[in-house]
């Protein structure tokens, strides 16, 4: 019995551990814009078709295919920004987000001519069989995604706590105007809060490529998930997203397993808006900080 | 001014040119049209795709060939962007303006049960791409509508006489949750009882998923004594991993939509030892010489592939079939709409087509049985055909 809990805790881990990546990416852009940008589950398969692409086609060493892929996708996200966002000139939150699902729609437009519709997948990152814990198995390829989103957390922490720029993107998030007036160049930290988005999205997307394959049109199911994911843990809250995340997974999985799966991702959204009703700020955002912000 | 009229004499030049085209081809008879109503874009457009592919060559392949009866094959076609509206549509579009004298598709079962009472109104023959048994039962009400597919029913037919011949009785069966994956968990409690199986575990999973452990492992603990998954697209590959990972000991049996090398590559060796009932198009060149599908398995999938450089897989083959039928039709009978619906009924008989050997009749209108399917195993990275 003991055992086959263990195997849906890890198969929520597994899952959870996807959602919390994609949830992550979502913070970056919402820490200093305040715009949700729905484009974010494609930055992901970017990540994983582009590593595809550069390892399987191209046949690169790992590391190289992982960094180009990673450059290439803040590349996007720096185009995305610059032809999109900015040419806006406004501050209409609402119709930027609009334009950032656009954006996702011509994204996936583009891949499905690039790589058509059918799924890929390479090597995990490590070959082997994968863990057995007291019966239960785990993939090897879990515990990668675990540890780069860990990383992930720690670094940006650093980067949002520690840094100027950092600290400027935050200003920027509360109030553009005070930021400007402070000398902030709001342009840039727009920018490069975009660039900075894809390339985690592109991580992630690397990372979870061997566990769940990837094709053109996983971006929306993993966005959805992922945003779910972060509003769960307190939009903005880098650890709130990889607690919304694997906390979401387990429910979905341990519904899967003691009650039926069919219900499974019912259950886990009813639990999240019951957990919205009663902290609307998420398990991790603060009230009052969240009546500051626009959305 | 000027500008308009030098676009006119563009325009009216270029429709004239075109004309020629139209003509050049074969004698100067009016062209034979035939409909197509095909999910080219929308959630189902991995049917639709190869099945477009399909049709397009086979125009010109024909027409190359001389057309049919010195008459020049158009073939029309329309994407229903994986909707029931726009197959209406499409199909009124075909039958009123276009005066096709049969429509091929459409692609998903749903759109193909929307067209039914109109097809039958216009006293046009349909044959469908889709699986869905309901397509053409009851035949006392599908007069006009055939179709090439094997049923669910006949894959369920096929896996589970194979289970029984190895003492497999007892099932636990995991489904994807779209309209395949709901004809298939159908198909498979029906045809259950009938044959002395048991279903001990059902489980889903959402098209998109990236983990089934949880599932898989309630059906072992179930006491399965094999699993069946009914999906096409990556869940199935996901599965086939998980199940490997999990070392469950019971053998894993897939649905007929297992029929791509791309899933055995992207499985890598965890597909080893999995068994599904597959058309012979993905096994042609194991069967032997005398088969009748043989020859015609090599061709199609051997231009398809020199021309798309992708496998036509078994949804292009259903295309094939489709419009082969109809142009068989037309060979035979000439480009009548009630005499092409009366030889499909009674004039198929053990033609080889993609997907089997078909014998219609007035009471079938599909024309294939389980005998259509051969188990098939995967070993050493390749399809091998179990006896």
């Amino acid at each position: 019995m003991f055992t086959v809990f263990l195997q849906f805790l890890f198969s929520g881990l597994t899952v959870g551990a996807v959602y919390a990546l994609v949830g992550m990416g979502f913070n970056i852009i919402y820490n200093s814009t305040s715009i949700i940008n729905m484009a974010q589950g494609e930055f992901v398969v970017i990540g994983g078709l582009f590593m595809w692409f550069f390892s399987e086609t191209v046949k690169l060493p790992f590391f190289l295919s992982a960094i180009l892929t990673v450059l290439a996708a803040g590349f996007v996200g720096l185009l995305m920004e610059r032809f999109t966002i900015k040419p806006l000139k406004s501050n209409d939150l609402l119709l930027m987000i609009m334009v950032t699902i656009a954006v996702s729609i011509l994204m996936r437009g583009l891949l499905m001519f690039k790589f058509g519709k059918d799924p890929y997948s390479y090597a995990p990152f490590t070959e082997g069989e994968p863990l057995n814990i007291a019966g239960a198995v785990i993939q090897q390829q879990t515990l990668w995604v675990i540890g780069i989103t860990a990383c992930c957390i720690v670094l940006l922490f650093l980067f949002f706590n520690r840094t100027m720029m950092g600290k400027a993107m935050r200003a920027c998030a509360v109030d553009t105007t005070a930021a400007k007036l402070v000398g902030i160049n709001v342009s840039r930290v727009v920018m490069i809060s975009f660039i900075l988005s894809a390339m985690v999205g592109a991580i992630g997307g690397i990372a979870i490529t061997p566990i769940s394959l990837m094709e053109y049109d996983k971006g929306p199911m993993l966005a959805v998930k992922g945003f779910c994911a972060a509003i769960m843990g307190g939009l903005g809250r880098g650890r709130g997203a990889v607690i919304g995340g694997f906390a979401i997974g387990i429910l979905e999985s341990m519904t899967a397993g003691y009650i039926h799966s069919g219900m499974k991702d019912a259950v886990a959204l009813v639990i999240m808006l019951a957990i919205l009703f009663f902290r609307p700020a998420g398990l991790f955002g603060s009230v009052a900080m969240s009546k500051l912000r626009k959305f | 001014m000027r500008f308009g009229k030098i676009m006119l004499s563009v325009v009216m030049s270029v429709m004239f040119v075109s004309l020629l085209f139209v003509t050049a081809g074969a004698a100067g008879k009016e062209p034979i049209k035939i409909g197509a109503i095909l999910s080219v874009t929308g959630p189902a457009s991995f049917l639709g795709e190869p099945e477009k592919n399909t049709l397009v060559m086979l125009q010109d392949q024909i027409n190359k060939a001389g057309g049919i009866r010195g008459a020049n094959l158009q073939v029309i076609i329309e994407d229903s962007k994986s909707d029931e509206t726009q197959a209406v549509l499409a199909a009124k579009k075909l039958l009123e303006k276009d005066n096709v004298v049969a429509i091929v598709g459409p692609s998903t079962t749903g759109e193909s049960m929307a067209l039914v009472p109109i097809m039958n109104a216009a006293k046009t023959p349909l044959v469908s791409c889709a699986a869905g048994a309901p397509i053409t039962n009851p035949v006392s009400e599908r007069e006009w509508i055939f179709k090439t597919p094997q049923y669910d029913t006949s894959a369920v037919e096929a896996i589970y006489t194979y289970m029984k011949k190895h003492g497999i009785t007892k099932v636990g069966i995991i489904t994807i949750a779209t309209g395949f994956g709901d004809a298939g968990k159908k198909a498979l409690h029906e045809i259950a009882p009938k044959m002395g199986m048991t279903i001990v575990a059902e489980e889903k999973y959402g098209p998109k998923d990236s983990d089934m452990t949880t599932q898989l492992t309630k059906i072992k603990a179930a006491g399965a004594q094999a699993v069946i998954n009914w999906s096409v697209g990556p869940g199935q590959v996901v599965v086939t991993k998980n199940w490997h990972d999990l070392k469950m000991g019971i053998p894993l049996y897939q649905s007929h939509g297992w029929g791509s090398k791309k899933n055995i590559e992207l499985a890598g060796k965890a597909a080893e030892g999995v068994i599904a009932p597959l058309g012979r198009l993905v096994v042609w060149d194991k069967l032997s010489d005398k088969h009748p599908q043989k020859a015609l398995l090599k061709k199609f999938e051997s231009d398809y592939k020199a021309l798309y450089k992708s496998e036509p897989g078994t949804f292009g083959g259903h295309a094939y079939d489709s419009l082969m039928m109809v142009v068989e039709a037309i060979k035979k009978v000439g480009p009548d709409k009630k005499k092409i619906r009366d030889y499909l009924e009674t004039g198929i008989t053990k033609m080889p087509g993609t997907g089997g050997v078909y014998t219609m009749s007035a009471k079938d209108h599909c024309g294939l049985d389980a005998g259509a399917f051969e188990m098939v195993v995967v070993k050493n990275g390749d399809w091998e055909i179990l006896k």
